[in-house]
């Protein structure tokens, strides 16, 4: 064979083997996660990622509208609370698991019986830590019994916790269901690649459900831990969809090409400073004293970080909590950017020449850097330690940072017991320590009345804006960038919920 | 011989263990790994529950101990992060950085070898001037740029070849030739100067001036001594390849051991980065034994001793 005769026939073969580009006719929804996810099962999962396949495949007793904030009967059609720790549920008949199960009262005890049990070692214990057992009333009528109050109970039971087969998973167990996951959902899994490769398709049987039935045949996840090399697929059509596009490239793919809709919409992860106001950390270092944490409140040209850098839907928040979550109030007292107040309050705690501090971040280094330089105005001197979130976390723990940026999640979940509730309990990630705010956040935590928790969480918010426990920065966002070929609007939660796709 | 070759295998074994000692220490420096299992938004009771679980309040060298114990019964335990046999998990992904790696010292010894023996016997010609540029370029380009620029051009403008995935074997082109490409200058180099050498030896003289085809003298007389250096950097090449595919493998989304060592370091996944180490290690040092074995056939003067 001449050299020119074995070129030819590579080329041909590369051309003959190119890869299949997706587009709406095959009805195949093409999307990557970043992280590669540890397990499909949703009790043994901890990311974001995992929260999306969960929405897809299984469902809870109840639905949130996301954009109501209204809960609304999903595999329950009725509930109604017997006391303050019990709930009762009047299930949807007619409901058949993906593998052709009925659901019925069983699944409900066995789940929650088995998520309960501490040997069955769930990955987040708080997400079914309020619940203590369930038992069944008849097929179609179960009640579930808290350790004790917990009002935020609707919210879990409308996302984090979902039914699962009772037969199926006791037979199958976690490593069953992390390869062949079986739920009710509008999706059913049809391939699992453990890290790699998720195939799902639409669900025929699916209950009349308000999440709605799938419009789209199939979704192939990938994990492309590459941001570059996801662009590179949607522009090859290798992807019709991303998420979480840097802020960046999303503007610069918004501006150059007319093939993607670019959509940005807010995320419910806050960011705030956090310091050591509670002198764990150092019984005699600034941080300790109000004045200095005043300062740093208004050396921060927050809006300026937010619209040079974070962008988006972002707004500034001068409370530790994302406006949609319930009992967030965001009517505190504010300090506005004033560098010549900051420097002020720096001299009248002790500090006329500033100080010097270390100070720590985990994730979105330039809006660390940034926050930094606003803080070497005003003579606060930054070592900067930037760690992994684990070590940080450690560190922290170990009472050894003074301040730190930091952000929560709150698992997406709309009610302020997901952070204020985790961060102003006396926990040992408490830095105020403040037995007042202590007292209504635990309190508001135990108690159903919604108007009397929301004045707790009222109190406990201005009480840290008062006290400059916390330096709240800002809301976090999402840029989604899809084919034009598809319809999808994000919510302000950050759950991608496959359901919603659909062709134009 | 033979006691030669299990001594050595011996110290490779130490040398092994050595590491995945100071591994396993230094990886527990690097953060609590209750935090990375619970994850980032898990509450101090989750991660009291996880230090509980998996025992990591108990000594250091309590928990290497046992590692030891199972890892030498061939239990290398399950991933903490995926919950599965690690050996289940790094048998698949060692395949593909596997085939990785020998597709890309393929690549790299193809180009390398003909186009150092051609620099050689050319000095300072335009096909010498190319091999001494293209050797400097490619150890000036960073293969996560070079990468990239080869999804550009071969999987978004021209749609030839995939940009990520290991499915089938069109998805390993692009990857083989980024990685196959960092390892040609220094194989191309030392190619050209053993050639270089070895051309200029007497007996090289004695070969020509008995008539003997250039051909002849160059692969059957000059290469075979030339290429003994070659043969050892190849097989630390490979070795390093296999640990160093981390980029490549990410870009491409190839799914490999190298990227998922790099992972279970972030996620503190101690069972799955304990037993890579130990593996790329293994490999590292079989590799360079098997070099040595292959100098010697190549050269009867190293079989003794």
């Amino acid at each position: 064979m001449t050299f020119k005769a074995l070129m030819t026939g590579t080329a041909l073969s590369l051309v003959a083997a190119a890869p299949a580009f997706a587009d709406k006719t095959d009805d195949t929804l093409r999307l990557a996660f970043l992280k590669e996810l540890e397990s499909v099962d949703n009790y043994y999962n901890s990311a974001r990622e995992g929260i999306l396949v969960t929405r897809a495949v299984w469902d809870g007793l109840l639905y949130r509208d996301p954009n109501t904030g209204e809960f609304k009967g999903n595999l329950a059609t009725e509930w109604k609370w017997i006391d303050d720790v019990t709930v009762e549920f009047k299930l949807r008949e007619g409901v058949t698991f993906h593998n052709g199960e009925t659901f019925n009262a069983d699944d409900v005890v066995y789940t929650v019986n088995y998520v309960t049990n501490p040997e069955s070692a769930v990955k987040v214990m708080t997400n079914v830590s309020w619940m203590k057992s369930a038992e069944k009333i008849d097929d179609f009528t179960v009640r579930i019994n808290l350790n004790a109050p917990f009002p935020p109970a609707e919210e879990y039971l409308a996302s984090v916790v979902v039914m699962y087969p009772n037969e199926y998973y006791a037979e199958a167990g976690p490593t069953g269901m992390a390869v062949a996951p079986v739920g009710t959902g509008p999706y059913k899994v049809d391939k699992v690649e453990p890290g790699k490769l998720y195939e799902l398709s639409r669900y025929e049987g699916y209950h009349d459900s308000p999440k709605g039935e799938a419009q789209i045949g199939k979704i192939e996840v990938k994990t492309i831990p590459d941001m570059n090399t996801q662009m590179a697929e949607l522009f090859n059509g290798g992807l019709d969809f991303l998420w979480n596009v840097p802020a960046d490239q999303a503007e610069k793919l918004a501006q150059m090409d007319d093939r993607f809709d670019v959509v940005n919409a807010q995320a419910i992860r806050v960011g705030y400073i956090s310091m050591d106001a509670a002198a764990a950390v150092d019984p005699e270092g600034p941080m300790t004293k109000k004045k200095v944490r005043q300062a740093i409140y208004h050396a921060i040209d927050r809006q300026a970080i937010v619209d040079a850098l974070v962008k988006g839907s972002s707004e500034v928040i001068n409370a530790g909590c994302a406006p949609i979550q319930f009992g967030c109030d965001l009517s505190v007292a504010t300090y506005d950017y004033d560098p010549e107040k900051a420097k002020a309050l720096l001299a009248e705690a002790g500090y006329p020449d500033g100080f010097e501090i270390d100070f720590y971040a985990y994730r979105d280094r330039p809006y660390a850097e940034a926050i930094m330089g606003f803080l070497n105005e005003v003579g606060i001197k930054t070592n900067f330690n930037y760690l992994k979130y684990a070590a940080l976390r450690e560190k922290r723990t170990k009472k050894e940072v003074a301040i730190s940026f930091q952000t929560w999640g709150s698992y997406s979940l709309a009610d302020v017991s997901a952070i204020t509730g985790e961060f102003f309990t006396g926990g040992d990630l408490d830095d105020a320590q403040d037995a007042e705010i202590i007292d209504w956040v635990t309190k508001a935590g135990s108690i159903t009345d919604r108007d009397e928790r929301q004045a707790l969480y009222s109190q406990a918010h201005a009480k840290i804006a008062n006290e400059v426990y916390w330096v709240p920065l800002w809301t976090y966002n999402v840029n989604y960038v899809m084919s034009k070929e598809l319809s999808f609007v994000p919510t302000d939660d950050e759950v991608v919920r496959f359901a919603d796709f659909s062709w134009k | 011989m033979a006691v030669f070759i299990l001594k050595r295998l011996g110290l490779a074994i130490l040398v092994a263990l050595t590491v995945s000692f100071i591994s396993f220490s230094l990886l527990f420096m690097a953060g609590d790994p209750a935090v990375a299992i619970a994850g980032e938004n898990a509450s101090s009771a989750d991660i009291a529950a996880v230090n509980e679980r998996f025992g990591f309040d108990r000594p250091m060298l309590v928990q290497y101990a046992d590692w030891l114990g199972s890892a030498v019964t061939g239990d290398l335990g399950r991933s903490w992060y995926f919950d599965m046999s690690v050996t289940e998990l790094i048998a698949d992904r060692l395949t593909v950085t596997m085939t990785l790696g020998l597709c890309a010292i393929t690549f790299a010894l193809l180009i390398a070898i003909p186009l150092g023996v051609a620099a050689a016997a050319n000095p300072n010609s335009l096909i010498d001037r190319f091999a001494l540029f293209l050797s400097v370029v490619g150890q000036a380009i960073p293969s996560f740029w070079f990468g990239l620029i080869l999804i550009v051009i071969f999987s978004i403008k021209l749609r030839l070849l995939p940009a990520s995935g290991n499915e089938t074997w069109q998805h390993f082109v692009l990857p083989t030739i980024v990685l196959g490409y960092y390892a040609t200058p220094a194989i191309m180099r030392l190619t050209r100067a053993g050639m270089m050498e070895v051309l200029s030896s007497d007996y090289i003289r004695t070969a020509r001036a008995k008539g003997l085809r250039t051909g002849k003298v160059m692969f059957k007389h000059a290469l075979r001594n030339a290429i003994i250096p070659v043969v050892s950097l190849a097989a630390v090449q490979m070795g390093f390849m296999l640990g160093g595919s981390i980029v490549v493998e990410s870009i491409f989304a190839l799914h490999g051991a190298g990227y998922l060592a790099w992972e279970s370091i972030a996620r503190n996944d101690l069972p799955t980065m304990q037993a890579l180490i130990l593996i790329f290690s293994t490999f590292y040092i079989l590799f360079t034994f098997l070099a040595d074995v292959l100098n010697a056939w190549l050269d009867p003067r190293l079989r003794v001793g």
